[in-house]
């Protein structure tokens, strides 16, 4: 399963149940750029366990200022909707995988 | 991709790149501004063999010279972080992603300890990018603090792009826009609550929602999380190998004595041995 790209409209039905991992990006932002193999690859690993998504903060404002993502990239772990972690800058994908394991 | 990409181009760096290419190794050296560089602000260095009698700036132009002679590649801007894929590292510099075989850091030493309230704003208002971060902060007050000699572009940039930019450093800045607020300050800290809400400088209240903290390098374990360190330097070994595989250091970064000599010398170890690393995997 490819990477979802997530909007406002459908953001909030998107991460209502299960786990999910969003990470916040635009397309001016090397580290972001380095990012998005990782993320690809976690959404591929997690299929049908966990929802990996993106949000572009240049087409979703609202999204980015409404979660207070103020660096990118940003990735923010949600459990049934509710934030329960969230990692800033570019990490290895264990530092992924052991929120997402955890 | 490179084979090589040295992470900022002092004696070490570039002495290492020149290495690099006379084993035929391709090189991107990344550096921000060369007047950043200690040796650039020294005035006379009687110490280096057989070369006596240069100034700081006279040597690295000299070095700088030898290096594009041989066919190092250079560009200019900030090493971000660093991540290791399953046989080369993507660097983030800037709005750019570099890819290279094996890294060498010649940092120099990064003097700057944290900031109060540093790391815990980190990415809650606090940023090292204005071109990563800038566009999130359109239309709100930000501070930069100024510690490298390209901070006043950056601050400029971010001015441009629509944020109300204070920019606070030790001295008066060259090439700040007018219209960017100056103010002098020493003794800084990060405040806030969820996230920024003000810088401290020398005690008076500066509210913001963004601190753009402009240091001249990341210290190397901002760069590469899981950098084994020894009293506050990389930890090599002979081969100037770090605990890392591909990941190569020398100079300032590794320790003292903090000499040209030392420098150039542990950047002609690091230029082969990465040179090496790369051929075995080649053969592997």
């Amino acid at each position: 399963m490819a990477t979802i790209h997530l909007t406002k409209e459908a953001f909030d039905k998107a991460i209502s149940s299960g786990t999910a991992m969003v990470d916040f990006w635009a397309s001016w932002c090397g580290p972001c750029k380095m990012l998005a193999p990782v993320i690809d690859d976690l959404a591929g690993k997690y299929e049908g366990k966990a929802l990996v998504g993106k949000v572009n903060v240049d087409d979703e404002p609202e999204l980015a200022a409404r979660f207070g993502v103020m660096s990118i990239p940003t990735v923010i772990f949600f459990k049934d909707g509710v934030e329960v972690d969230r990692k800033v800058g570019v990490m290895p994908a264990a530092a992924y995988t052991a929120v997402l394991d955890g | 991709m490179y084979d090589v990409v040295v992470v900022v181009g002092g004696p070490a760096g570039l002495s290492a790149a020149v290495q690099a290419r006379t084993r035929n190794k391709s090189v991107l050296v990344v550096s921000g501004d060369v007047r950043d560089n200690p040796l650039w602000k020294a005035r006379l260095v009687n110490n280096y063999l057989g070369m006596p009698g240069l100034s700081g700036q006279e040597m690295l132009e000299s070095f700088q010279k030898h290096a594009r002679e041989m066919g190092v590649e250079e560009i200019n801007g900030r090493v971000l972080n660093i991540m290791p894929a399953s046989s080369s590292f993507y660097l983030g510099i800037g709005s750019q992603v570099e890819e290279a075989r094996a890294v060498i850091l010649a940092t120099g030493v990064v003097r700057a300890a944290q900031l109060p309230g540093e790391a815990e704003y980190l990415g809650r208002g606090v940023s090292y990018c204005a071109t990563c971060d800038g566009m999130l902060y359109r239309g709100k007050e930000v501070a930069v603090l100024g510690m490298a000699a390209d901070a006043p572009e950056e601050a400029n940039y971010l001015q441009e792009l629509g944020c109300k930019v204070t920019y606070i450093s030790d001295r008066q800045p060259e090439g700040l826009r007018k219209d960017i607020a100056f103010r002098r300050g020493f003794k800084r800290q990060v405040v806030g609550g969820q996230s920024v809400e003000a810088v401290e400088v020398d005690g008076e209240r500066l509210p913001c929602a963004g601190v753009f903290i402009l240091r001249p390098s990341l210290a190397p374990v901002q760069l590469l999380p899981g950098l084994a360190l020894e009293g506050g330097y990389i930890a090599v070994d002979r081969n100037m190998a770090t605990n890392l595989p591909g990941v190569f250091a020398a100079g300032d970064c590794t320790g003292t004595p903090l000499q040209v000599s030392k420098a150039v010398g542990e950047g002609l170890v690091a230029g082969h041995r990465a040179a090496e690393y790369i051929d075995q995997m080649d053969k592997s």
